[in-house]
């Protein structure tokens, strides 16, 4: 099984977000980074200047380095930024069906936010050139099952750890609750390193907003149900960023994929990290995404 | 084509209703609608809610009575097939094409690529639910699967819609009237995170099968699956507990994080979509009542002046009662 | 309450019932699934309720002089004209619900898949009384005049086309 570690979905100040990609090039023992903004296109400017020094530090760490594209391309200027990243010398991975239109059928990674929910869909962008897809989080396993029973030249990948990300929207709520516009928004995200909770009136802990996009409160932890994904043809993970210890995190990962530990020991390391939410697992198991089974 | 005259311009937009029923179809194609939306009762659609839906001998029906007062049929099939269960979308596809309907409206990629192999002359319209918000993204199912008109999300502003339009790569379709989803529509899981059905896999948002309501001192607590999407106050209505709609409490705020619960209204922009190059006008709302086309639908192309009222009053409604 | 003849009411309700699925065939595969469920219908000013079982084999309603005692999916309950004006498609169920002059307990998605069957059936007060067709509009028209009325002498909420806005 190989790990990924999954783009930086919040909006980290630029040295603490260098910082966490020089750690996890010299201390995380993963296959591949997919790094670059997915979220808010108005991030990507202060990342520009240190994303070649962080992709430099982790190619020579050994690692797979794929760039990541955004998930709501809507302005010119960000459909023009994708084709900018996808005639570079890395792979892509895309995020909107506009992103595959712009690659002209070269080799690509499919993110989780390209609705792939069927053994068709995959055969259609393997045939466009995804040798990577990564699976939307609602999938159960049966489904992912099925999907992978079909695949050719792309490897599946499941996300096993994080919040799940379960909505985009023309709108920046983050901007919205502090009743400013999208265009003039003051980056307020940045207050909220692993998004801002969205309690229900009754106190339960329910989802996350994250700029345009909302995610789940729960932190999607699979560790018993690897074996039964790399069963059905699952031959990557996906981890995606918190500000918790990613690299203990991706070391039990490894740990539990080459088995040194069993899935409760994964847990026990993982349980010891300040997760933003509960630990969450329904998707998998065909159920609300919100338990844990 | 029997498309009608807006604002007395020669251009014309072509009135699409919703129907929920075959008695709603009945009604919209009364009231003068170019063309009708409806899907099976089932997963394949997008509206698979209880109680509504066709089913092959109702589309069967359906489609000669619209075709005998010269209105189109648009069948969707715009959830996103189960892995391992394709046959259940097929099937729907082929009885939709043997019905007559005129035509298709998919979103899933997989559906697409086969209808278009199984059915080359068959009309195929992208969905909403595919979020096709840009000329690449267009470019794409246009380029690859021959689609004829796209289904654009409701959030775009005029200008967008336009811009869009003015590449002229398909025929452009947008939501004149009815629910606004603020979330990319075919890209919200947010149904699913809550209840384990969402619009992808299930065709529902927020399944009434998990709405339950409790009077709680003076307060009505509306919930999903147990998570308290909104409390009403007595002598406050209620709504439908539709997940964005939802009042919730975030950055010490309470407020409605997501939407407010209100409704999209292009009454003020037609003249404006029209120039913009759109080719037709979609009434949202296949669950609603069979009074909903005909009350309202069927005012925009009969004047201004009636579709504003009947607009204005389901937007004075839909504050207090707005469901989808 | 016992001593309310409830017999007579039952053989009128049983009658009206079967005429109105005779009418509409198509009404229990519309319901699906929900159509084995038990729905106690509870006119809130009347001294008896409801049970309506719409399965297709063995359709019935009953009578009964109260629900304490009943075991039930979902219970529907308003006051008589209010349930007689949603079968006759006067109100809209969501507007009113949602304006609290209708009251929704239990199974949501069974009452709401009842209330699109019948939307859909456009149940028509003469033929549920099993008149015949030469009277029937008659009828109708007559009782849906009587019934606004009624329900404006009594205040009840606004009729769905008169523009009350309830979409």
């Amino acid at each position: 099984m190989q790990i990924t570690i999954g783009p930086v979905l919040f909006n980290w100040s630029n040295p603490e977000w260098a910082d966490f990609y020089a750690r996890i090039a010299e201390e995380a023992p993963v296959d591949r980074v997919v790094l670059g903004e997915v979220i808010c296109s108005k991030r990507t400017p202060f990342r520009s200047d240190a994303i070649g020094d962080v992709v430099e530090r982790l190619e020579r760490a050994g690692k797979d380095v794929v760039l990541a594209t955004l998930a709501l391309p809507t302005l010119k200027r960000e459909i023009a930024e994708i084709g900018e990243t996808a005639g570079g010398d890395h792979m892509i991975e895309v995020n909107d069906i506009a992103a595959v239109y712009q690659l002209g059928g070269r080799a690509h990674v499919v993110g989780p936010f390209i609705n792939v929910y069927n053994e068709h869909t995959l055969k259609v962008l393997e045939g466009l050139g995804a040798r990577t897809v990564c699976l939307p989080p609602e999938l159960p396993a049966q489904s992912i099952r099925a999907i992978a029973a079909c695949r050719t030249t792309a490897d599946i990948e499941v996300l096993a750890f994080g919040r799940a990300p379960l909505a985009v929207s023309a709108r920046c709520y983050h901007a919205r609750l502090h009743n400013l516009t999208k265009d003039s928004c003051r980056y307020v995200c940045d207050q909220d390193r692993d998004g801002l909770d969205v309690d229900t009136l009754d106190g339960q802990k329910f989802l996350a907003v994250n700029g345009i996009a909302t995610m789940a409160s729960g932190v999607t932890v699979l560790g018993r149900e690897l074996t039964t994904l790399a069963d059905a043809g699952v031959s990557r993970i996906r981890l995606s960023p918190h500000t918790c210890d990613m690299v203990a995190v991706s070391a039990a990962y490894r740990d539990l994929c080459d088995g040194r530990i069993d899935a409760a020991e994964l847990m026990a390391v993982i349980q010891q990290q300040p997760l933003p939410g509960a630990i969450v697992n329904g998707y998998v198991h065909g159920r609300a995404g919100s338990v844990f089974a | 084509m029997t498309s009608r005259t807006i604002y007395g311009t020669q251009k014309t937009m072509e009135l699409i209703c919703p129907a929920g029923t075959p008695s709603a179809l009945r009604a919209a194609v009364e009231a003068g609608s170019d063309a009708v939306y409806c899907g099976f009762r089932n997963e394949t659609n997008a509206r698979n809610f209880p109680g509504l839906n066709f089913d092959d001998e109702e589309l069967r029906e359906g489609v000669a009575y619209a075709h005998s007062r010269a209105a189109k049929v648009l069948v969707a099939l715009n959830t996103f097939a189960r892995a391992g269960n394709f046959g259940i979308w097929q099937r729907a596809a082929e009885q939709a094409v043997s019905a007559g309907a005129d035509a298709l409206i998919v979103a899933d990629l997989g559906l697409i690529d086969w209808a278009r192999k199984a059915f080359p002359e068959q009309r195929i319209h992208l969905s909403v639910q595919a979020a096709a918000a840009t000329v690449p993204a267009i470019r794409f199912y246009v380029e690859h699967f021959g689609v004829r008109r796209v289904v654009l999300p409701r959030v775009l502003t005029v200008d967008e819609i336009a811009a869009i339009a003015a590449d002229g790569a398909c025929e452009i379709e947008v939501f004149a009237f009815g629910g606004l989803c603020v979330m990319a529509e075919g890209r919200c899981l947010l149904s699913s995170y809550a209840t384990g059905e969402s619009p992808n896999m299930n065709g529902v948002c927020s399944p009434a099968a998990h709405v339950a309501y409790a009077q709680e001192g003076t307060d009505l607590a509306a919930r999903l699956n147990g998570f308290t999407i909104d409390r009403y106050p007595d002598g406050q209505p209620a709504a439908y507990p539709t997940l964005c709609k939802g009042r919730f409490s975030c950055g010490g705020k309470t407020m409605h994080v997501f939407e407010e619960p209100t409704s999209l209204n292009t009454i003020e922009i037609l003249p404006a979509l029209q120039r913009a190059g759109v080719s037709a006008l979609k009434i949202e709302g296949r669950q609603r009542g069979k009074a909903y086309p005909d009350s309202d639908g069927a005012r925009l192309p009969r004047g201004v002046g009636c579709f504003a009222f009947g607009a204005a009053n389901a937007i004075a409604g839909a504050v207090s009662i707005y469901r989808r | 309450m016992s001593v309310l003849p409830l017999l007579p009411l039952q053989f009128a309700a049983a009658r009206m019932f079967q005429n109105a699925l005779a009418q509409h065939p198509r009404m229990a595969s519309r319901l699906g699934a929900h159509a084995l469920k038990r729905f106690a219908i509870d006119p809130v000013d009347c001294p008896f309720s409801f049970i309506l079982e719409p399965k297709a084999d063995a359709p019935r309603l009953t009578v009964v002089p109260s629900l304490a005692d009943q075991v039930y999916d979902a219970r529907i309950a308003a006051p008589l004209l209010v349930l007689l004006g949603l079968l006759d498609g006067r109100y809209d169920g969501d507007a009113l619900f949602f304006t609290r002059d209708l009251m929704i307990e239990g199974d949501t998605a069974a009452v709401l898949a009842l209330r699109n069957a019948i939307e859909e059936a456009d149940i028509d007060p003469a033929e549920v009384l099993g008149l015949p067709k030469q009277v029937a509009p008659f009828v109708t028209e007559r009782y849906r005049s009587l019934a606004m009325h009624l329900r404006q002498a009594l205040g009840a909420p606004p009729e769905i086309n008169c523009g009350s806005g309830s979409q």
